[in-house]
């Protein structure tokens, strides 16, 4: 994944090397090395599985990780998912060769039992990458075998080179060369990133109203769904961890709409009018079509800025999804920041968030677990937003955590999900005040 | 390659996690990359532990591989020890880590910390959980249990791993690569019945009693009995049942000591099985000298050797380490694992045994737990002969084999363990059963040998908590892996005698009680008494229409749906088409889900056997009554 936007890009050599420095948005940015608590990026599937409903993730690799997707789930979804793991064994790791006649027979079998997948991600994982197992020929070969009826892809959701939602990005990234060429001609606007459904109808709704025609979404709901891409295309970020996807889209070339992410009242505004803007949508006819929904949401958020407000929350490094988290907390309900964790800082595309960030706020990428638990405890934070590994470990020291997890499996983008979001911040403090046990 | 969707066990180094995060004063340093941090989780969340499992992963990128990992490992390893403190470390690879071959022993090695290192070499690629949990709870007993006891946290007493002064040399047949030969028989072609001791001594010795440990009763009991003092007896029986000490004449001067093995984090309620099988070895009068893994420190694991005998109440993670403290201190085992309560009193006979204590009077003592009373209470005679399948690891799976067919009166239909290691102990109990063995790790496997045998109960782990769900089959969990569901706030152990009160309740629960079953029976086209209906007690069902359906399965009017085809094959092999006429297709419906299946294919068989090509509701009857003989 040369050119991606790996987690080691910039980051310091030695381990649990803090050494401030700035970024290029003029902040300082406190860069760890060292144990981190975060997922790779196999554990996208678990909702790109959902998503994308023609579409089956094999994965390569281990048993461990069979058992991290598995554990990441939480719960057994048991109705026969469509994601899978070819373990490899001893005798895979002897010689490439039969790695590779293994490969086809695992797909083979998978095909025949599940006839209704239209499209396969062979999915590399850490041990699979470290053999070189070459899965971008392996899909080539399997795609002639299969096509025209199974449509064969691969990327990495590989830990050695992926942080958790960054497999989203390797996998959206992979769809992108199968997206058709889009007529020249009339702009269209190409919304980027897994949305909950009911999300991407209230944009589609949106759009729609203020005028925006040609509007499509990637992922699409069906893998037969691609939408198209080419020069005449104007692409919205819906999620801020999508480097690779935009690279690559970039290269189809497709235009960036710069914007902060669609998070609360204020950045689901700010969001649409970059796409308004940029489509030359005349702001009267903008306003008419956001407008109630805009207040609809600053009310629902009013009750949580009361509760929120003058609270301090951490955030340990996740999704990606904390410095836009931690923009609408700070801008929309007052909280303080007492640090933005991020497993891995896009400059570039988190540009509009940065600048509406306080000045001062304490920025840290990557991580080193033990060193940023010391500075959780020295502050005490209100709420700290963190891994499932964290959670009850930092509750039994007595600091109110909210698992991010729930971040990911939740809609919690555009207006009518902001009151939801704000509440997923204030439940933990509400149970606290409750309990008296 | 196995292409797998759910697994039973995790990966190695996680049998490993839970051995270190039971244990105190341990660290476990883990060559992986980014992601395997995920294993954290299985412990603060599904077990809800609420300190980190002491585990630090390096977290190697793509970037530092072929340069500098192994400097990785060491720095790593440096500060975990400088900021845990521990008094004993363990280091090893995980999948990944196996494959770039830094080699953590000797990197450990070379760090030459104060305390002692101990590597682990779990071959991810061939193994699995319960696999890394016993090689890596022997590898902490063989390096701190030494003859010479380690003075853990004395720079003087730092020990080179595998290089202990005075360490005895590696019995023979224990090695990394143990387990190949199966199981832990350790005298080949042996039949594990008849060296039971306890069957030679009349106790136990049905086939449920089959541990997996037999084969490995120590000489030791057999002397046991030998000094004690009869007269001493009846003062004895008093104080036991007072649970205090007791002399037991001139030879004991002190009460005998053991040490319970097995027990881990995220393990099936081992918390609570290590509570009350302590508490009923408190009752005979042997005192506990050491619990471990869980809750025992490097300095307590020296102490091992101090207690008269080991109880070793998980084979799949204790039994390497207790067959290598016999062989080392000539400390005996049990091999009864008393869940049940027929278990439960051959346990309590064995340790009697290896304690060297003398028989407790069998008659006139009330039962200890309620299991025998309620399963003799006539309510319970709906469960004769309910048909179960078993799944689970090994000794669970052998023990609820047992429970279910002595002591609850049902029929055991399938026998099976995801465990491989002991795959010779669930064939020969299955043979004894006479149901087919099924050992595998692909749930598919499994749910479609409970979908062919159509057992009324599943008796499994979470996995066939769901196949039984979708199957429509009353289920209880007996077995890892396990949900949070499966640690619940209240006491709930497996086993010992108040274990045996929790089996009752829990494998009755799920069950449709006696009555209702007949009432199910009879009017079987009842709106909210129907097939989807879940047992009245059961909280949360399927919704009920509040309107009855529109007649679809009266005798009245038969159902639209044309008369099922079914092709089937003569004796002679040719192809003959079977037809279910609707009405026998509607009397068939008459019979319970549970067995139905089991009737249709017995009625086509019977057919098919005479010839027949048309199923009526008389062919139905005839079969019914051929096979009720």
């Amino acid at each position: 994944m040369s050119g991606g936007p790996s987690m080691s890009r910039g980051a310091a050599p030695a381990v649990a090397d803090i050494m401030p420095s700035l970024g290029c948005a003029d902040r300082p940015v406190l860069r760890e090395r060292g144990q981190r608590e975060v997922f790779c990026g196999l554990t996208g599937i678990v909702w790109l599985h959902r998503k994308i409903q023609d579409a089956f993730f094999l994965v390569v690799g281990s048993r461990t990780c069979a058992h991290l997707i598995q554990s990441a789930a939480g719960v057994m979804i048991f109705a026969e998912p469509r994601f899978a793991t070819a373990v490899m064994e001893e005798r895979d790791l002897a010689g490439l060769a039969d790695a590779n006649e293994e490969l086809d027979k695992a797909v083979s079998r998978l095909i025949e039992r599940r006839p209704d997948v239209r499209m396969l991600f062979l999915v590399g994982s850490c041990p699979s990458e470290v053999i070189k197992l070459d899965l971008s020929r392996a899909a080539a070969r399997l795609s002639q075998r299969y096509s025209p009826d199974v449509r064969i892809l691969n990327y990495s959701g590989s830990g050695i080179e992926t942080t958790f939602t960054q497999g989203e990005d390797n996998c959206l990234a992979a769809l992108v060369p199968q997206l058709p060429d889009s007529e020249a001609g009339a702009p269209q606007l190409l919304v980027v990133g897994a949305l909950a459904d009911v999300v991407e109808d209230q944009f589609a709704r949106l759009f729609d109203a203020m005028g925006i025609e040609n509007v499509r979404f990637l992922p699409p709901r069906r893998a037969r769904d691609l939408p198209p891409v080419g020069p005449s295309t104007r692409y919205l970020l819906a999620q801020p961890f999508l480097g690779e996807t935009a690279r690559v889209l970039d290269e189809r070339g497709a235009r960036r709409i710069a914007a902060p992410f669609p998070l609360g009242a204020e950045g689901t505004t700010l969001w649409l009018k970059a796409a308004a803007d940029a489509f030359g949508i005349d702001p009267m006819r903008f306003r008419s079509a956001t407008a109630a929904a805009e207040a609809r949401a600053k009310r629902a958020l009013e009750p949580y800025r009361a509760e929120l407000s003058g609270r301090a929350v951490f955030f340990f490094p996740d999704s990606q999804l904390e410095i836009p988290l931690a923009r609408m907390l700070s801008r929309e309900l007052g909280m303080n920041l007492a640090e933005v964790g991020t497993p891995y800082l896009h400059r570039q595309h988190l540009a509009e968030e940065l600048a509406l960030l306080p000045e001062k706020t304490a920025l840290s990428e990557g991580q080193d677990v033990d060193r940023q638990l010391d500075r959780a405890r020295a502050t005490r934070p209100d709420v700290s937003v963190c891994g499932l590994g964290l959670a009850n470990p930092l509750e039994a020291e007595g600091l109110t955590t909210k698992w991010s997890i729930e971040l990911l499996f939740t809609p919690i983008q555009g207006y009518e999900q902001a009151g939801d979001l704000a509440a997923l911040f204030a439940r933990p403090l509400d149970r606290k005040t409750r309990l008296k046990v | 390659m196995q292409l797998t969707v759910w697994t039973y066990e995790g990966p190695p180094h996680v049998g490993a996690m839970r051995v270190a995060t039971a244990m105190e004063g341990v660290h476990y340093v883990l060559h992986a990359p980014q992601g395997d941090t995920y294993a954290d989780l299985l412990f603060t969340m599904i077990e809800r532990r609420d300190k980190r499992p002491p585990v630090t992963y390096t977290t190697f990128e793509a970037r530092d591989l072929g340069t500098d990992t192994a400097a990785l490992f060491q720095r790593t390893l440096k500060d975990a020890y400088e900021r845990f403190q521990p008094q004993a470390m363990l280091v090893g690879a995980s999948c990944t880590a196996e494959l770039i071959q830094d080699d953590p022993a000797g990197l450990a090695k070379a760090a030459n910390l104060p305390v002692p290192v101990i590597p682990l070499e779990l071959p991810s690629y061939q193994r699995k959980e319960n696999w890394g949990a016993a090689e890596t709870f022997y590898q902490i007993v063989r390096t701190l249990a030494a003859p010479v006891h380690p003075q853990v946290g004395d720079a003087a007493g730092a020990i080179p791993a595998n290089a202990v002064p005075g360490h005895p040399p590696l019995p023979a047949g224990i090695s990394p690569s143990r387990g190949e030969v199966g199981g832990f028989d350790a005298s080949p072609g042996a039949s594990s019945e008849t060296q039971d001791p306890a069957s030679q001594s009349g106790l136990g010795a049905k086939a449920g009693s089959i541990s997996p440990l037999v084969g490995e009763m120590p000489g030791r009991a057999e002397g046991g009995d030998a000094g004690i003092d009869s007269s001493a007896e009846p003062e004895k029986r008093a104080a036991d049942a007072h649970g205090e000490a007791a002399n037991f004449g001139p030879r004991e001067a002190r009460r005998p000591t053991c040490n319970i093995l097995g027990p881990t984090a995220l393990g099936f309620r081992h918390r609570d099985d290590v509570a009350e099988i302590r508490k009923l070895l408190g009752e005979i009068g042997v005192v506990v000298n050491v619990v471990a893994p869980l809750g025992a420190s490097p300095a307590d694991i020296g102490r091992l050797d101090e207690a008269d005998f080991n109880v070793v109440l998980y084979p799949e993670i204790a039994g390497v380490a207790a067959k290598w403290l016999k062989r080392t201190f000539g400390q005996a085992f049990t091999t009864v694992v008393p869940i049940g309560h027929g278990a439960t009193r051959d346990f309590v006979a064995e340790v009697r045994r290896l304690a060297g204590l003398p028989e407790a009077a069998a008659t006139g003592v009330a039962p200890r737990s309620n299991l025998p009373w309620f399963s003799r209470s006539v309510d319970s005679n709906y469960l004769t002969g309910k048909r179960v399948f078993v799944f689970g690891d090994a000794t669970h799976a052998l023990a609820a084999a047992r429970v279910a067919t002595e002591e609850f009166g049902f029929t055991l239909c399938g026998l099976g363990t995801y465990s491989r290691e002991f795959a010779r102990d669930i064939r020969a109990a299955a043979k004894a059963y006479g149901v087919e063995p099924l050992i595998s790790d692909d749930y598919l496997d499994v749910e479609e040998a409970i979908a062919a045998v159509q057992p009324e109960l599943v008796l499994g782990t979470q996995m066939e908590r769901h196949i039984a769900k979708r199957l429509g089959v009353a289920c209880a969990v007996i077995s890892a892996p396990v949900h949070v569901q499966d640690y619940p706030a209240r006491y709930s152990p497996q086993m010992g005698f108040e274990g045996a009160n929790v089996l009752w309740d829990t494998w009755v629960h799920p069950l449709v009680m006696g009555l209702e079953e007949h009432l199910l029976g009879m009017f079987r086209d009842d709106f909210e008494f129907h097939d989807d209906a879940r047992p009245s007690h059961l909280g949360a069902g399927s919704r009920i229409s509040t309107e009855p359906e529109r007649a679809t399965t009266t005798f009245a009017t038969p159902p639209a749906v044309p008369p099922a085809t079914r092709v089937g094959a003569s004796a002679d092999g040719n192809p003959i088409n079977l037809d279910w006429l609707n009405e026998a297709e509607v009397e068939l419906k008459k019979i319970p889900f549970f067995v139905r299946g089991k009737a249709r294919r017995n009625t086509e068989k019977f057919a098919l056997e005479r010839g027949l090509s048309e199923i009526t509701v008389e062919t139905l009857y005839d079969a019914k009554a051929h096979y009720s003989r």
